[in-house]
């Protein structure tokens, strides 16, 4: 059967990987395009960039690793940041990129997911929401996690699909940076609605945390962090021999 | 040299960037004298079974493809590339494919159990079915290889070298003659994907 996939996500700013990483064995750990490799050697299942770059040197930057990675490293890679147009879609799709992710790119112009699954193919557009708890209700967050758009978060990500979007990164807002695990709940509200696979991201604190993810909600495909892996905190192999020692179909 | 079919569907980058890092000289190319002149052939492709048999239709390179591999020449499909080495794809109607290897395409959805999500994308693994082919020689049993797909090859029992299981066991790799082909990515299966791009080129 298909395995679960762990996926490391790495930030980058002016072509460099921007939270501190300390490895044994990565000279370089800024270095997006070693680390990339590292990680592919550990089993990831698949790397996410996120390019946190603003200025268009930095944009170039970004596309120029994601070249040099790309003719390195053969696992899916999903591209995400600053992607607002059908141009953003072909400019990292054509230095490699597998999968585009969208966020603030797809609240501004709600047609940006429909159109680029029209010109490029469900499988590769996938929806990233950022979503919060306010007052009772899921709300879509946009810029980062900044600005509340007011939007229900469970029909924002629905519709995305319906529109074409072939993945869903669930990143909640709630559960980010805590620690203390995914957030199962909001996860299991995304499951319920759509039928494309989804991805947990948002409260990974260790190995537990993606067990109980993988038990709790058979119907996520895949679990997405960042600082654990950059920090040496959750080794990858280690965290795959711990879900198939628990039942859980991983790719070894 | 190696080259790989151009025909305007999908990513390229990636299949070529990984020949080339296994040492083969690799050219993207609409060019059917570069084809003719090729040691080996990739067809690539990722989109609608439709677009895609109209492009190589409507180009002549149908007609390249098939001469080629009359020929002996080895040719690999992969994904949408694969589909459309069979004979018929039922992808939204009904569309001849370029008849090189016996069987038809058809979608997913119906076939497999309702909760399992189409398209099926990730890693699952491989089961070989015993028919050998060299560019599947050095792939092992129970290897992962990485799957998009929502369409699938059937009626080509003779021609299966490995499944995949997703609900039901659904052909994952083909072969007959010189002609294979592969519903994965192994430009995206890392080790695994390589090793078979290398024993393909190599043969």
């Amino acid at each position: 059967m298909i395995t679960k996939r762990i996926i490391p996500c790495l930030d980058v700013r002016d072509g460099r990987v921007v939270k501190g990483v300390n490895f044994e064995g990565v000279k370089d750990v800024s270095d997006p395009v070693a680390l990339a490799a590292h990680y592919s050697e550990c089993g990831a299942d698949e790397l996410v960039f996120y390019d946190i770059t603003a200025s268009f040197e930095g944009r170039k930057l970004f596309t120029d690793i994601l070249t040099r990675t790309a003719s390195q490293i053969f696992i899916p890679l999903t591209v995400g940041g600053g992607i607002n147009t059908l141009e953003d879609f072909d400019r990292v799709l054509s230095c490699g990129a597998d999968k585009v992710s969208v966020n603030s790119g797809a609240i501004r112009n709600p047609s940006l997911v429909g159109e680029a699954a029209k010109r490029f193919g469900d499988q590769c557009v996938v929806i990233s929401a950022d979503v919060k708890r306010v007052n009772g209700e899921y709300h879509v967050f946009a810029k980062g996690g900044r600005e509340d758009t007011g939007m229900e978060g469970i029909e924002w990500i629905r519709r995305c699909v319906d529109n074409g979007a072939g993945e869903v990164v669930l990143n909640s807002i709630d559960t980010d940076g805590v620690k203390n695990g995914f957030d199962l709940e909001m996860l299991q509200a995304v499951c319920d609605v759509v039928n494309v696979p989804v991805i947990a991201s948002g409260g990974a604190g260790g190995i537990d945390h993606f067990t109980e993810l993988f038990n709790a909600i058979p119907k996520v495909d895949a679990g997405l962090a960042a600082s654990i892996f950059h920090f040496g905190e959750v080794e990858i192999r280690d965290l795959k021999a711990e879900l198939a020692r628990n039942g859980i179909n991983v790719r070894l | 040299m190696i080259a790989i079919i151009d025909y305007g569907m999908g990513n390229l980058f990636s299949l070529s960037s990984s020949v080339k890092s296994l040492g083969y000289d690799v050219e993207i190319t609409a060019d059917p004298e570069k084809l003719r002149a090729a040691d080996k052939l990739f067809l690539p492709g990722v989109g609608a079974f439709r677009d895609a048999r109209e492009r190589l239709f409507s180009t002549g390179l149908a007609e390249v493809i098939r001469e080629e591999a009359a020929k002996g020449k080895p040719l690999m499909g992969i994904c949408l590339g694969m589909q459309l080495l069979f004979d018929k794809s039922f992808e939204y109607g009904e569309y001849e494919g370029l008849g090189l290897i016996p069987g038809n395409v058809v979608p997913m959805e119906g076939y497999i159990a309702r909760d399992l999500k189409v398209p099926q994308i990730g890693w699952n693994a491989l089961h070989f079915t015993g028919l050998q082919h060299p560019a599947f020689s050095d792939t092992k049993e129970g290897e992962f290889v990485y799957f998009v797909h929502s369409y699938f090859a059937t009626d080509c029992d003779p021609y299966v070298v490995a499944t995949t299981e997703y609900d039901k066991e659904l052909t994952a790799a083909v072969a007959k003659g010189n002609v294979c082909g592969c519903q994965f990515h192994p430009e995206k299966s890392g080790d695994v994907g390589l090793r078979l791009l290398d024993a393909f080129c190599k043969q």
